[in-house]
């Protein structure tokens, strides 16, 4: 009698999954366009030090980075355990640093240079008297703007 | 012309998810969203002469670093929780009245006013990296503290939310001055 006959036996239709693949790809072309493979290998313990005030750094190709820290285990024969300084992919003394950083100015446009960053990733552990060196270096080399390298949390750890 | 009757088969593109899904979750694992922050300082130009003798020493909050980790202001031993607010009621202390938006009681022993206070760091060549950057944040946050207040006040929003030409202005209010010494054995 009624005109609303119940369909029997439907069931859930299959959900079309042809188009998952284009999702895929869609998140997989975000992720390979936001990836960024580390462009040095460290040779140093780096760890670094809290803070919470930390502002970020926003123009990565005006950002020059100094690595601080303990040679990493496989290097302390050839270089022993004290803190080291490396630039790029090479330990380096404390006063090939102006050199460095005159270079890499170089290499950044002449309008720009202004606004060069010395980013410090320097290791929690080390001594400030390295890092006075250092800011010393950056002084001669007349870049005064310089990051000291932070991870976001508490600075009252111990 | 027997090759235009070759019949092309069909690739079977179902497994192109899984293809895609491998090399999705590789590049999840390698991202880093490497964002690379910190605190942000400005070195004195190396020939310039000091110019310390002009403070006076009442505008000039001394913050020694020991090698040991132990922080000295004014004088006397502090801890490290103890600095942000010690370095608030320096800048804030409107000592000779000039300040029209400072809140402090006007101390004689203080700042006269922000435009005059100078923080003065001075650490060992011993003293840990992480003491100095903690101390730095510490200053930082002072101030930022005190921006977030004179910004509330003036446009009713945090510092952070101000455009560009406010945030000066609100930086002028509590310019940072930050002067490091030579360091030397404490």
């Amino acid at each position: 009698m009624s005109k609303f006959k119940k369909k029997t036996g439907g069931g859930t239709p299959a959900i079309s999954t042809a188009s998952l693949p284009d999702i895929v790809f869609m998140l997989l072309f975000f992720f390979m366009v936001t990836t960024v493979m580390r462009e040095v290998t460290l040779l140093v313990e780096n760890i670094k030090p809290n803070a919470t005030e930390i502002k970020k750094l926003e123009r990565k190709s005006l950002v020059t980075y100094i690595y601080v820290g303990k040679p990493k285990k496989q290097y302390i024969p050839q270089v022993g355990s004290e803190p080291r300084v490396q630039l790029n992919d090479a330990f380096a003394r404390v006063n090939e640093i102006q050199q460095y950083v005159i270079t890499e100015r170089e290499a950044i446009n002449e309008a720009e240079r202004p606004l060069m960053t010395v980013s410090i990733k320097a290791d929690e552990d080390v001594k400030m008297g390295l890092i006075t060196d250092i800011k010393q270096e950056l002084r001669k080399a007349n870049t005064l703007k310089i990051n000291y390298s932070t991870r976001k949390g508490e600075v009252y750890g111990d | 012309m027997a090759w235009r009757k070759r019949i092309v088969p069909e690739i079977n593109a179902g497994s192109m998810a899984d293809i895609a899904f491998l090399l999705l979750i590789f590049f999840l694992v390698t991202t880093t969203m490497d964002v690379d922050g910190g605190i942000q300082r400005k070195l004195p130009p190396i020939s310039e002469k000091p110019s310390e003798g002009i403070i006076h020493k009442r505008n000039l909050l001394n913050v020694l670093i020991n090698a040991r980790g132990q922080l000295m202001v004014q004088d006397q031993e502090i801890k490290l929780h103890e600095l942000r607010q010690a370095t608030v009621d320096f800048l804030d202390n409107n000592g000779d009245g000039s300040c029209s938006y400072c809140e402090g009681i006007g101390l004689d022993n203080l700042s006269v006013n922000p435009q005059k206070a100078v923080v003065s760091i001075q650490n060992d060549r011993e003293t840990p990296y992480r003491l100095y950057v903690a101390v730095q944040n510490e200053l930082t946050a002072a101030y930022n503290e005190l921006r977030n207040r004179e910004a509330r006040k003036l446009f009713g929003q945090g510092f952070n939310e101000l455009n560009s030409a406010q945030q000066g202005q609100v930086q002028e209010l509590f310019p940072m001055k930050i002067s490091e010494a030579e360091p030397v054995d404490l």
